[in-house]
């Protein structure tokens, strides 16, 4: 699968890279869905001699491919929310030297980033790849809660129903990108719908 | 004709007075000073440093120095001096010619090398003089109830400046190595298996920074997690003349004086704050200049040394014709 070019945009909006091996004493890999394949592309035996993979599947089939890299530990899990927990047990326990791997959806690599950094990572540390889905994790403006995998432009808010125009500002605190309220001056005049990258 | 200048460059100054001259080792005596407007201090935080100005005849010495009093006391400013007989003359004026009861001007303290407070811990890594940050951070940390270790090195229980105080206060955070007894920081170990955010700090000489570094960055810490300072004392060289197109003058930069201190010599303004090579306030504009340029400095980047077109003249020095440089 093709990494897909994001177009050019403002300041805050993130930029994913390409993960890389590095030195260190332990490697955590946090991937979702097609993300397996950006581990599968820099996994060594070095790596995964003291590698922890968790992994989201979200359907897909990649589970066993990834436990044939022969990780020290291998989890997958239903769903982020549910692997969170495992995944702050593991930053609480890391050592300095420990690098970070996350791929695959932003939702994941954005959230995954905040754990990270609240554990002691710099962000500059800790390497992201791209890969599978472009959709999105809002933030309402206005009712303040999140809807996953926005895909579609405008969008309907999964919380209080409002029509939501999908911006490029992105928060970091939240890892999420701002929707914000398309028929405000002229209820019902809502745009066709399109894709966010249409 | 020099530009207007509307303020004098570098940063505020305080008038002290030295309130006491107190030995510590052979070679280190620490000086305190109280303002004498009798106000306080201005607050700083632990790793700042002060420039001392020292009335050496007709010249004035601008020296930095650490603060290493405890930062909740804003009564007292103190520095500790290691006497360098082989130095620039600074060390030596300050041990020799400094009393209790005279007057001096430092300047309002400037942070180079602050603690990361967001770490998980912190580790300091002193190797003899380079103790002196850390005495103000670890201050500025036992208010909260840091987590701190230190690890300092120095040659003989007798030259290790403040180590029986720090032993007797902190017992189990700090650890001292006496190489005359062979005993070396173990790097590898100390740094190895520490908590995820875990912040380490280098102070001494620049083979115990290096080493610090090496050693973590070999670990596989990432480099903003290892932080250091070194004050580089001006290398003395062969004298050059300097064009200041701003100023309209042509100086002659003297074998034992920085060009910072030949324009300051001159009467012209120049922006200054650690005169280290490490701040990068004074960086300044090459016009042109036939021959090479010595770059001494911790600011500037390999390409911006090797174009020729930027220079740092606290530290940094050139041989050739004529060095012209927009100041």
């Amino acid at each position: 699968m093709s990494k897909f070019e994001f177009p050019p945009s403002i300041g805050s909006r993130p930029i994913w890279g390409t993960l890389e091996p590095r030195t260190g004493a332990s490697h955590l890999f946090i991937a979702d869905a097609h993300g397996a394949e950006a581990i599968i592309d820099v996994a060594t035996p070095e790596l995964m001699e003291t590698g922890h993979i968790i992994f989201i599947s979200r359907g897909t089939d990649y589970a066993d491919k990834l436990r044939a890299l022969a990780p020290a530990q291998f989890y997958e899990g239903p769903s982020y929310d549910a692997s969170l927990p495992r995944i702050k047990r593991v930053l609480s326990d890391a050592k300095m030297g420990l690098q970070v791997y996350l791929s695959g959806t932003e939702g994941l690599m954005g959230q995954a980033t905040n754990e990270a950094t609240s554990a002691g990572v710099p962000p500059a540390a800790i390497q992201t790849d791209h890969r599978g889905s472009t959709a999105r994790r809002m933030q309402c403006v206005h009712c303040k809660g999140f809807t996953e995998d926005v895909e579609t432009d405008p969008f309907v808010c999964s919380h209080c129903g409002l029509n939501l125009f999908v911006r490029d500002h992105y928060s970091r605190r939240l890892a999420a990108y701002q929707g914000v309220c398309v028929d405000a001056e002229d209820p019902g005049n809502v745009p066709a719908q399109k894709g966010i990258y249409e | 004709m020099s530009a207007p200048q509307k303020t004098k460059s570098g940063p505020a100054q305080i008038d002290v007075t030295v309130s006491a001259v107190v030995p510590v080792t052979e070679f280190v005596t620490r000086f305190e000073f109280t303002r004498r407007d009798g106000t306080e201090f201005p607050p700083f935080s632990g790793g700042a440093h002060t420039v001392v100005a020292m009335q050496d005849g007709t010249r004035t010495r601008l020296n930095p120095y650490s603060l290493m009093s405890d930062p909740a006391d804003l009564s007292t400013y103190a520095i500790s001096v290691r006497r360098e007989d082989d130095g620039r003359g600074g060390s030596v004026f300050m041990h020799s010619q400094v009393k209790q009861g005279d007057a001096m001007t430092l300047t309002n303290p400037v942070n180079l090398f602050s603690l990361d407070l967001r770490a998980k811990k912190h580790i300091f890594f002193a190797g003899g003089i380079g103790i002196t940050p850390f005495l103000a951070m670890i201050g500025q940390l036992e208010l909260t109830n840091g987590n701190w270790e230190l690890h300092y090195a120095s040659r003989t229980p007798e030259n290790a400046a403040y180590a029986d105080v720090l032993l007797a206060k902190f017992p189990t955070k700090v650890h001292v190595y006496y190489s005359s007894a062979n005993e070396r920081i173990p790097l590898a170990d100390v740094l190895d298996g520490q908590p995820l955010g875990t912040q380490a700090y280098a102070c001494g000489p620049e083979r115990l920074i290096d080493g610090v570094r090496d050693t973590a960055i070999g670990l596989g810490w990432p480099d903003s997690n290892v932080h250091s300072e070194e004050f580089l004392a001006p290398a003395a060289g062969a004298p050059f003349e300097v064009r200041l197109c701003k100023s309209d003058k042509t100086i002659t930069v003297g074998e034992h004086e920085s060009l910072l201190e030949a324009l300051e010599r001159e009467g012209v303004d120049a922006p200054f704050l650690c005169r280290g090579g490490a701040c990068g306030q004074c960086e300044t504009d090459v016009v042109s200049g036939a021959g090479e340029l010595i770059h001494c400095d911790h600011w500037l980047e390999e390409e911006e040394h090797a174009s020729g077109k930027k220079i740092m003249p606290c530290v940094s020095r050139f041989v050739g014709e004529l060095l012209e440089i927009d100041r």
